[in-house]
């Protein structure tokens, strides 16, 4: 298979990848993109751009990829089926691989409950499995989903989510499976504390043969205090926090917890790059975009 | 069966009010087994009316009246002489029913007293869950005779989605996944397999999507 993207490309020559995350913002200001493109700009193979992630309502996650390559930087443009059908979700392919967006994730979406706009009407014309598959298919025959010959059809580097931490837990690697016939080139995951898990995930991937067939990210946020381990334990949905990495955050002192959440955070990506069938770390520091080049650096990525 | 809930006392005090006479009619069926629209929600609506109106100092008169089925035009004709004498219908049926009514008092004012809910079951006593869409193309067959579309928040049909934790919904910890219900079903009969296979976009032509909906039986047409 040829590259398809510049992060493909390096994953292909078996180099551990890192990348990071820029939510685009609730408005229309492009300079907190470029002020999130200088953070992060030296450090990383390529940028996570969301799509009104969580549900509430931002700038689209084209548009912001879009800046993100005028500035040089590789987007993974996020798109969930929560809000468009499939016309819709086709043409904004086709637009976004017309300005260079190279790279995309094909998604749920949380639901608008949780967002900005419980009362909207959601979409989910097609699921996730299915829009992984149109865009293969545009990909590899040329065609649309209407079976239309298209004048170049957009050529991505194709991915999907998993979450080793949702239950049930032995049928989310049917469900990986699945989506690698469906589809996917790569695999963001869940944010990882509970190593033990993610490795028992990989395990039985691994097992499947299922690692063979795809790139999987290992996706890691710092915690930058005790009450924010907590808070992600309790109030953020498919996160599982273990009791073990809590205490450790309650045994330092305030002043010092910030930085015993990076140890913990570079502790995690070495057992990353320890486990095979993991390809590359994905770097999301909420609020703390300027921790990430601090991670990349200490952990000897770039 | 259809279910439906009594719309609060309040609005349907504010729909009924611009009238002198009104016919309460009551359905006999679905909604009659969910407890929103049969005899005795009339008979304690009326009553219910009957005093708020007193406590407003305004008279009403309600006539109290409940039929097999509204959404049935031979049921219906019972209720042509009660509709004639009053100003208003506040019709207990679910939404078909109140068309029903429409559609042959064409000159009289029908007003709904419910709102329809879903086509769905009795859990147990007192607790109804939605169980079906009315797509019009059924896919029961793959999903172990559960609906992912009715009972998913997402219409998945290749779940679960990462917010499924525990066997509960990410939308609702009072709701079972869906998908967690049709992969145990699925287990315990043997079939699990059965998910491995891609199952394709869902055609909504035969859903509201696709129109209003029509149902001829050229069979049975007179």
């Amino acid at each position: 298979m040829k590259a398809f993207s510049r992060l493909h490309e390096t994953l292909k020559r078996c180099e551990f990848a890192v990348t990071g995350e820029c939510g685009p913002p609730r408005g229309a200001n492009k300079e907190v993109i470029d002020k999130k493109i200088k953070l992060l700009n030296g450090f990383v193979d390529a940028v996570n751009v969301t799509d009104n992630q969580t549900a509430i309502v931002r700038m689209s996650s084209i548009a912001a990829s879009a800046h993100l390559v005028a500035a040089g930087l590789e987007p993974v443009m996020q798109m969930v089926v929560r809000d468009r059908n499939r016309i819709a979700i086709l043409s904004d392919i086709m637009g976004a691989y017309s300005l260079g967006i190279r790279n995309i994730p094909c998604l749920t979406g949380d639901h608008q409950k949780f967002g900005s706009q419980p009362d909207a009407m959601n979409v989910f014309d097609i699921d996730s499995m299915n829009l992984l598959r149109t865009v293969r298919n545009m990909r590899d025959t040329g065609k649309d989903m209407s079976g239309f010959d298209l004048d170049t059809a957009p050529q991505m580097f194709i991915g999907a989510a998993a979450n080793p931490f949702a239950d049930p837990f032995e049928y989310r690697v049917i469900r990986l499976a699945k989506k690698i016939d469906a589809g996917a080139d790569f695999i963001q995951t869940q944010c990882i504390y509970n190593m033990d898990r993610f490795k028992e995930w990989i395990r039985l991937s691994r097992e499947e043969g299922l690692t063979e067939k795809v790139y999987i990210l290992g996706w890691v946020t710092p915690l930058r205090s005790a009450g924010m381990a907590r808070y992600m334990k309790n109030k953020v949905a498919g996160m599982d926090i273990p009791d073990t990495i809590i205490s450790r955050m309650d045994g330092v002192d305030k002043k010092d917890q910030a930085e015993e959440g990076i140890k913990i955070c570079l502790e995690t990506i070495q057992e990353l790059r320890e486990l095979k069938g993991v390809s590359w770390v994905h770097i999301m520091a909420i609020e703390w975009e300027e921790a990430v080049g601090k991670i990349v650096r200490q952990a000897g990525l770039k | 069966m259809i279910t439906g809930s009594q719309k609060p006392i309040k609005e349907i005090i504010g729909l009924v009010e611009p009238y002198q006479k009104i016919l309460i009619l009551g359905c006999g069926t679905c909604v009659e087994t969910c407890f929103a629209g049969g005899e005795d929600e009339v008979a304690v609506l009326a009553s219910a009316l009957r005093l708020g109106f007193k406590k407003m100092a305004r008279s009403i008169r309600i006539e109290e009246m409940t039929i097999e089925r509204q959404c049935e035009n031979e049921f219906i004709q019972e209720a042509a002489a009660g509709v004639a004498r009053n100003d208003a219908v506040l019709s207990l049926a679910c939404g078909a029913g109140v068309q029903a009514l429409a559609k042959r008092f064409v000159k009289d004012v029908v007003l709904p007293g419910v709102n329809t809910t879903f086509i769905g079951i009795q859990e147990r006593p007192g607790v109804f869950t939605g169980k079906c869409s009315g797509c019009g193309n059924c896919g029961l067959a793959v999903f172990g005779a559960i609906c992912p579309l009715t009972r998913c928040a997402k219409k998945l049909l290749n779940g679960p989605c990462g917010g499924s934790q525990k066997g509960v919904c990410e939308v609702n910890p009072d709701t079972p996944c869906a998908w967690h219900l049709i992969i145990e079903r699925l287990t315990a009969l043997g079939q699990l397999d059965s998910l491995r296979t891609y199952i394709p976009p869902k055609n909504w032509n035969t859903s509201l999507s696709g129109g209003p909906r029509t149902l001829i039986r050229e069979d049975h047409i007179l």
